[in-house]
């Protein structure tokens, strides 16, 4: 088992023929991820990477019947594409792009929980099933099918995760970006609830960073909702109050949001720390091996 | 993208929301007029500077008479005002906003951001304006409302009525705050705001509510959507490398320490930040190179780091997702070369084909140490800062 994604997933990319879905397409279909086609809207009826081109998201469920869409256009163009894919009837929409407005993320979030469609991203690497299916920007030859689920608000920080727990022998169930912005489509509670009912999962690795309080809530449901060991390292112990770190949501903002708060919350709830980012797969070995 | 007290003024304006008086000046010669067409016997002098505290570190004044002003004006125009909030170098006054005078019987408080729990727009109240509100929280919570408001909501009304018992408001003041709540909901989310504050937000003599101060601040990823905000940028409030690193798209914040860092991806950037400390370090600043970490943006980031001249020594952390490290390796190379460093630089590759890259380095003909396990990289580094 894994979540989210597997091999029979059938995706959709939409921004299909840019720069960005091109290259990353590419990757994924050599990792073996199920693409059925792609949308941008005027291409319709070209095939891009042997695979063919609609017009719309509602036209390509009629002809290849994806359920998985990944989102590659421009952040001013986001809002309409993750509507309209939630609308023409996509359950799963991963967004990788950067630098959607938030009021615009507050619009959408409201409509995919009408619609009851699930929205990973925006602002992250998406979702990868080692082995299986890869839909994102991640390097695929970091990962291995194994017992670790992981789950994170960074790109590259997952990677370091994914690659001490791959170096460990572990490997992963399956990883997700839930992105570094303030309003994510995902929480890290959605993806622990999954991982909890997930037979392959034994152990979750969360990666948390300043911003919000988004950590401190999922230490509370851990504490009464997961029986699997939960490993976590927060990012952003040396960042400065009031400053923006790179992601929109990585802000100490009314002395709110330290490293320091939420490392505590997430100790008093029973969460494993790793206090040192190198030490994050060591820290899984620790507890799985006691 | 923050807004002066002026310019947060104008948008109030525009939106019918209740302001004093006021003209901007540049020079100090030209208070007298300014005072003269606001008219009046009494003004408020005001330094705009992209900071709170400004009252208590001299940089508001109260003059009832406009010579007074002038010397308010020479004495701050051209320097720099420190407040408890700024840096101690301060922020640079390049222009002073002139107002009647409004007789203050109460000081309220109010304010509006995107909440991220309950992802709505809440504005936060209290009765207790013109001090910082954090202190408020911490000391007298029942004093303050957090209240969440959906734009077009039957319920805004309601919402407001809320607020107002909170903040003491009398029939009619109650009557005046329903509108000033549609209208800052309204400026809130047509010029993409993430924070409006308005500390105090008065009451006057004639026992009306009026809007003292405003700070704004800007979602920066809707500026796109947003010309005539986007023209009100100053850049001169900003850190210099900061707005540098902004113009080439890099995300940087200068910090205190002697090890510069250049890193790919905000988390790993701040990962590698707290590395750095845990080994007895202190990390120089902050910086994402992006995802790409081309020649080109590796030396952008190189020269940034570099104006800091505290930077002993530069650790720069890269995993290789898509770009290999080989070609990573080969950019940092040139990179160097370009820009001519001559302080060690430490060098962290993992990922999609790091030894190689790591072998590209050591062979380089210049002073790289490449060292692949971060802590032993991040140890070498605090070690060269010594």
């Amino acid at each position: 088992m894994s979540i989210l994604v597997n091999k029979d997933t059938r995706l959709i990319v939409q921004g299909f023929t840019g720069s960005q879905g091109t290259l990353h397409s590419e990757q994924s279909i050599e990792y073996g991820t199920n693409i059925v086609g792609g949308v941008t809207p005027g291409k319709g009826g070209q095939i891009h990477l042997q695979k063919p081109v609609f017009n719309s998201v509602e036209e390509a469920i009629k002809e290849v019947e994806p359920n998985a869409s990944i989102i590659f256009v421009p952040a001013k163009f986001c809002k309409s594409s993750i509507i309209e894919a939630a609308q023409a009837g996509i359950k799963l929409i991963i967004c990788i792009t950067e630098g959607i407005p938030t009021l615009d993320m507050l619009d959408i979030k409201k409509q995919i929980d009408e619609l009851g469609v699930r929205l990973i991203g925006p602002n992250c690497p998406g979702v990868i099933t080692p082995g299986e299916a890869k839909l994102g920007i991640m390097p695929g030859n970091i990962h291995k099918p194994g017992s670790i689920g992981i789950i994170s608000r960074s790109g590259t920080l997952t990677y370091e995760a994914v690659k001490q727990t791959t170096d460990l022998g572990f490997g992963q169930s399956s990883c997700v970006g839930i992105g570094g912005d303030p309003i994510p489509g995902s929480s890290f509670i959605d993806m622990l609830k999954l991982f909890e009912e997930d037979d392959q999962t034994e152990a979750i690795v969360m990666v948390g960073e300043i911003g919000g309080n988004a950590e401190e809530s999922a230490a509370e449901f851990i504490k009464s909702n997961i029986t699997k060991p939960v490993i976590s390292y927060i990012a952003g112990k040396t960042a400065p109050a009031g400053k923006r770190m790179g992601h929109a949501g990585a802000i100490i903002a009314g002395g709110k949001g330290t490293a320091e708060d939420k490392i505590k919350k997430l100790k008093e709830c029973g969460v494993h720390i790793a206090d040192n980012l190198v030490s994050i797969g060591s820290k899984v070995d620790e507890i799985l091996k006691s | 993208m923050n807004l002066h007290e002026y310019q947060g003024k104008a948008l109030f304006a525009e939106y019918n929301l209740p302001v004093s008086k006021g003209k901007i000046i540049f020079k100090a010669e030209d208070v007298i007029e300014a005072c003269n067409e606001i008219g009046g016997s009494k003004w408020v002098v005001k330094a705009q500077v992209h900071a709170g505290g400004r009252g208590k570190a001299g940089g508001v004044e109260l003059i009832d008479d406009p010579n007074e002003g002038v010397k308010f004006a020479n004495k701050w125009l051209g320097k720099n005002l420190i407040t408890y909030q700024t840096d101690k170098d301060g922020q640079p006054v390049n222009s002073i906003l002139i107002e009647e005078c409004t007789e203050i019987v109460k000081e309220l408080y109010l304010s509006a951001v995107i909440d991220r729990e309950s992802q709505k727009i809440v504005f936060i109240g209290s009765c207790e304006g013109g001090v910082n509100i954090e202190e408020v929280a911490k000391n007298a919570p029942e004093k303050i409302i957090y209240q969440g408001v959906t734009y077009g909501d039957k319920s805004l009304p309601e919402d407001a009525t809320n607020i107002a018992k909170v903040l003491k408001l009398d029939e009619k003041q109650t009557d005046q705050f329903l509108p000033i709540i549609e209208n800052l909901l309204r400026l809130f989310i047509e010029k993409d705001l993430s924070l409006l504050e308005i500390n105090p937000l008065v009451i006057n003599e004639k026992g009306d509510l009026h809007c003292l101060d405003a700070k704004i601040n800007i979602d920066s990823n809707a500026l796109y959507r947003q010309p005539e905000l986007q023209d009100m940028y100053d850049e001169s409030q900003e850190d210099p490398q900061e707005a540098e690193a902004a113009k080439s798209d890099l995300s940087y914040v200068s910090l205190d320490g002697n090890i510069g860092c250049m890193v790919n991806g905000a988390g790993l950037a701040m990962g590698t930040m707290d590395t750095i400390k845990f080994f007895g370090g202190n990390p120089a600043n902050f910086l994402d190179v992006g995802g790409t970490a081309t020649q080109e943006r590796v030396a952008k980031a190189f020269k940034i780091i570099l104006k800091d001249p505290e930077v002993k020594v530069v650790l720069v952390n890269i995993f290789g997702g898509i770009v290999r490290c080989d070609l990573i390796a080969e950019g940092i190379i040139a990179a160097i070369k370009e820009v001519d460093i001559n302080i060690p630089v430490v060098v962290r590759l993992e990922g999609n084909n790091a030894e190689k890259g790591s072998k590209i380095l050591s062979k380089a003909n210049i002073k790289i140490e490449s060292i692949n396990n971060l802590s032993h990289a991040a140890k070498k580094a605090v070690e060269l800062a010594k």
